[in-house]
C-alpha cells in the first residue's frame, strides 16, 4: 500500500479560512442528538454552548463564530444524509463567550472534575470515531483500567494531521495525557506511533521528559490498519478483545493524541471544542496543506481552488472526508467540517463494476481479524477495508460485510 | 463538480484479474518455449488450435448467456496454454480442438463460468481426450528427432524402475530431452516460471512444495528413485501451474497443505500400481472435487480477536 503522506506531512498548520456562514449538525458524535439551545436571531459568542443532550453518551456543540442565528433547519451532514443543523451568520467579530476561563492547575482538580470539564468542552474522539472522551474517562466501575494508550499511529494513507499535531502541540498532548491518566486513575501511560513519523517519536519522547511525565513510546510497524483500537491493543499489550469488545474490557482506555492535545487546550485555555486539525490533500495537489478549520465550515471554503478548476468537460471524482480506506464520500462540497473531520481527500473515482471471484484468497490474507471476506465475516470485521482493497475482481467485500453488520444491529436492539 | 459516491474504500490496489492471468502465461513462457524448440511445427499447430477455439468457444458462450464479454481476461487463453502443454506433440489439431472446447463449453462454462468451475477445465479436458482417444493420446515422439519413443515413466511401467532410470539421465530429464507431453518435458523450463510466480506471491508454495516432498517421500519408502520420479512425466507441470489454480484449489493454508498431500499421494499410488504409467492429472482433478470440504479446514491464524 502506498501512503502517500510526503506531500502534507512536511506542511506546518496554517489558520484555515473563516467562513461567512457556519453550519453546526446536531449529530457530531457517537450517541443521542443534541437538540438547540438556541433560537433563530439569537446573538452567539465564540465558545458559547449552542446544543446539548440530556443523556450520558453525548457531547455538547459549541460555536466556533460570534454572530447571529439565522436558521435551525437540515442541511446535509457528512454521513450522506440531512441532519438538523443551526446556522449561524459570521460577525467577523470572534467575540469570545463570557464563561470561557482556564481551568485551575492539575493537581487542584478532582478526577471528577477533569471528566466533567470534558464533557462540558463537547470533546470526542478526534481520530475520526467520535465517541464521547468523557464517557471514557469514567469507565464502568467493574473493569480495573491499568493502562492509558495515546494513538498516534494515524496509519490511513494520505492523514498528516495528528502527524502535525504531534510535532507542534506536543505539550498540550502531554497535559492531556497527565489529565486523562487522572481521570482514570492509571499510572501506565503508552504512546503508539508508526515508524514512519520519526520526528514525531523524537519530539514526544523528548517533551514527556520536560514535562515530567513517564511516559512509553510505542513504535509501531507501518502498516494500515494498525490505528484500529482492537489491533492496537493487540500489538501493543497483547492483549485481545471480544468481537463486540471495547478496549476497556481488556482494561485498556485509548484516545486519539489529537483528543488528548483538546484535553490539554481545553484545560489549560478553557475554549471548548471549537477548531481541528484537517489534513486537506488527495490527488489535486494545489490546495493540499494541514489546516486548523473552524468548526461549521463548509468544506468548500477550503476548497476554493478545486472550484476555480476550469474543466472543458466536467470530469467526475470523489471527494472524501476522512481517510482513503474508511473514509466517507461526499455529494456536495457544502457539508461542514465537523469533530470527526480527520481530512478532506480529492481522490479518483473507480470502475464500481465486479468481476467474478477467481478464489485467490487475497482478502483471506489480508484480513487482519482473521476472517474470510469471501465466505463470510462477523461482528469482529473491523471494516477497514483490506480485503476490498487487495480484491483483485475488484470485489465490495467489505461493502457487504458493512451492510450485514448494520442489519444484525438492528436485530440486536430490537430483541433488547 | 461531481463527485462519485460510494462506500469506502476510495483507493484500490492495482492488480486485477486479467494482471494475475497475464502474469501467469508469461511464467509459461519459457516451457512454452521450450516446447516449440523441442517439437517444433507440430507443437505450434497444438497451440494454436487449443488458443483458437478456447476463446472463440468463450466468446460464443458468453454471447449465449448474454453476459460482458470475458475472452480478453486472459483466463480463456490460459486455459488453451494449459491444455496444450498437457497434451503429446503429435496431437492432431482437431482433436486438440475437441478438447479445448471442450474445456471451456462443458467444464468451466456449464458449471456458471470463470470462478465457478469445480475441476480444472485443461486437465479436465485432458482426461476426456485420453478416454475418448487413447492411441492418439499414448503416442510420444522423442524431441528434436520426431522418432516414436516411449516416455520414461512408461517405461517404467512396462520394464520396471531400474530400466526406466538407465532409459534416460538426469540431466534429460532436466532439460527436457525426453518423450512427453508438450509442456511437462523441461524441468528448467517449468522450474525457472514456478519459482518467478512464487517470488511474485502468485501462487502460494504450500501446494507444490507438498506435492512434489509427498511424491519423494512416498517414492522413498517403496525403494525408488525419488529424482527419476520427481523430474519425469508431468509433476512439476502439475504441481506448480495446474494444481495451484486458483478457482479449483483451496484458500485456506491448512486446505492447500492437506491438498497438496493428497495429490502426491493419489500421484504416487497410480504410478506405482495403477494401470496408467503418469497419475499427475487424475490426482489433481480428484483433489478437485474434494476444495469445497478443504475449504472447511480452517488454520487458527493470529488473530487479534479471541
Amino acid at each position: 500500500m502506498r501512503y502517500n503522506k510526503e506531500l502534507t506531512a512536511g506542511k506546518a498548520i496554517q489558520k484555515g479560512p473563516e467562513p461567512n456562514e457556519a453550519v453546526f449538525p446536531m449529530i457530531q458524535h457517537v450517541g443521542e442528538a443534541c437538540e438547540p439551545l438556541v433560537d433563530i436571531g439569537a446573538k452567539v459568542k465564540v465558545g458559547q454552548k449552542i446544543a446539548e443532550a440530556k443523556a450520558f453518551i453525548t457531547a455538547p456543540i459549541h460555536s466556533s463564530i460570534s454572530g447571529i442565528v439565522t436558521g435551525i433547519m437540515e442541511k446535509p451532514h457528512p454521513i450522506g444524509t440531512a441532519v438538523k443543523a443551526i446556522i449561524i451568520d459570521n460577525d467577523w467579530q470572534n467575540t469570545p463567550d463570557e464563561s470561557i476561563k482556564p481551568y485551575p492547575a492539575l493537581e487542584q482538580m478532582t478526577a471528577e472534575e477533569i471528566v466533567e470539564a470534558v464533557k462540558e468542552a463537547g470533546i470526542v474522539g478526534l481520530g475520526g470515531a467520535t465517541f464521547p472522551t468523557h464517557v471514557k474517562l469514567s469507565p464502568p466501575k467493574q473493569n480495573k483500567i491499568d493502562t492509558l494508550i495515546l494513538n498516534g499511529a494515524e496509519c490511513e494513507p494520505y492523514l498528516t494531521s495528528d502527524h502535525r499535531v504531534m510535532l507542534e502541540r506536543a505539550g498540550d498532548i502531554i497535559y492531556g495525557a497527565k489529565a486523562m491518566a487522572k481521570a482514570l486513575n492509571v499510572s501506565k501511560i503508552i504512546i503508539a506511533i508508526e515508524d514512519n513519523k520519526e520526528d514525531a517519536i523524537k519530539k514526544l519522547t523528548e517533551e514527556a521528559q520536560k514535562g515530567r511525565l513517564q511516559m512509553d513510546v510505542f513504535i509501531l510497524k507501518t502498516q494500515y490498519p494498525q490505528g484500529s483500537e482492537k489491533i492496537l491493543v493487540k500489538t501493543v499489550l497483547g492483549r485481545k478483545l471480544p468481537p463486540l469488545g471495547l478496549p476497556l474490557d481488556a482494561g485498556v482506555v485509548v484516545h486519539n493524541v489529537s483528543t488528548a492535545a483538546q484535553v490539554g487546550k481545553t484545560l489549560k485555555t478553557g475554549l471548548p471544542l471549537i477548531d481541528r486539525v484537517v489534513t486537506v490533500g488527495g490527488e489535486f495537489k494545489p490546495i493540499a496543506g494541514n489546516y486548523l478549520v473552524k468548526l461549521g465550515t463548509p468544506m468548500s471554503y477550503l476548497l476554493t481552488e478545486l472550484q476555480n478548476v476550469k474543466l472543458r468537460r466536467p470530469k467526475p471524482f470523489k471527494l472524501v472526508m476522512g481517510g482513503p480506506m474508511m473514509g466517507l464520500a461526499q455529494w456536495t462540497m457544502e457539508v461542514p467540517v465537523i469533530k470527526g473531520t480527520t481530512g478532506i481527500l480529492t481522490l479518483s473515482p473507480y470502475n464500481l463494476k465486479e468481476w467474478a471471484c477467481i478464489r485467490c484468497g487475497r482478502c483471506i490474507k489480508a484480513c487482519p481479524m482473521g476472517l474470510q471476506p469471501l465466505f463470510d465475516a462477523d461482528d469482529s470485521c473491523i471494516e477497514c477495508g483490506c480485503c476490498a482493497y487487495i480484491c483483485p475482481a475488484k470485489r465490495q467485500l467489505v461493502q457487504r460485510i458493512k451492510v450485514a453488520k448494520a442489519e444484525r444491529r438492528k436485530e440486536r436492539e430490537a430483541n433488547r | 463538480m461531481i463527485f462519485q459516491v460510494s462506500l469506502s474504500p476510495h483507493i484500490r490496489a492495482t492488480t486485477t484479474v486479467k494482471r494475475i492471468m497475464f502474469l501467469v502465461v508469461i511464467a509459461l513462457m519459457p516451457a512454452i518455449c521450450a516446447s516449440l524448440y523441442f517439437f517444433q511445427i507440430p507443437a505450434l499447430i497444438v497451440y494454436t488450435s487449443t488458443i483458437f477455439t478456447a476463446l472463440i468457444t468463450e466468446a460464443l458462450i458468453m454471447l449465449l448467456r448474454r453476459r460482458s464479454a470475458t475472452v480478453f481476461d486472459g483466463s480463456a487463453l490460459l486455459t488453451g496454454v494449459l491444455l496444450a502443454m498437457n497434451l503429446p506433440p503429435s496431437t492432431p489439431w482437431w482433436v486438440a480442438s475437441i478438447g479445448s472446447f471442450f474445456a471451456i463449453a462443458i467444464v468451466k462454462q456449464a458449471f456458471g463460468g470463470l470462478g465457478m468451475n469445480i475441476f480444472n477445465p485443461a486437465l479436465a479436458a485432458r482426461a476426456f481426450l485420453l478416454a475418448s482417444y487413447p492411441m492418439l493420446m499414448t503416442t510420444w515422439h522423442s524431441p528434436l528427432t520426431f522418432l516414436t519413443t516411449a516416455t520414461p515413466l512408461g517405461v517404467a511401467k512396462h520394464d520396471g524402475i531400474a530400466a526406466a532410470v538407465q532409459s534416460t539421465t538426469y540431466l534429460n530429464s532436466f532439460l527436457g530431452l525426453t518423450g512427453g507431453s508438450l509442456g511437462e518435458t523441461s524441468a528448467l523450463a517449468i522450474l525457472i516460471g514456478g519459482l518467478f510466480l512464487m517470488l511474485l506471491r502468485i501462487i502460494d508454495w504450500r501446494i507444490p512444495f507438498c506435492f512434489l516432498t509427498t511424491v519423494a517421500i512416498i517414492a522413498g519408502i517403496f525403494g525408488q528413485d525419488m529424482l527419476f520420479h520427481l523430474l519425469n512425466g508431468g509433476l512439476l507441470l502439475g504441481a506448480f501451474f495446474m494444481a495451484t489454480d486458483y478457482v479449483t484449489s483451496p484458500i485456506t493454508p491448512a486446505g492447500k497443505m492437506v491438498f497438496g498431500i493428497g495429490c502426491g499421494i493419489i500421484t504416487m499410488v497410480i504410478r506405482l500400481w495403477g494401470g496408467y504409467p503418469e497419475g499427475v492429472c487424475y490426482s489433481i482433478l480428484l483433489m478437485n472435487a474434494l476444495t469445497p470440504f478443504l475449504d472447511k479446514i480452517r488454520w487458527q491464524r493470529d488473530v487479534f480477536i479471541e
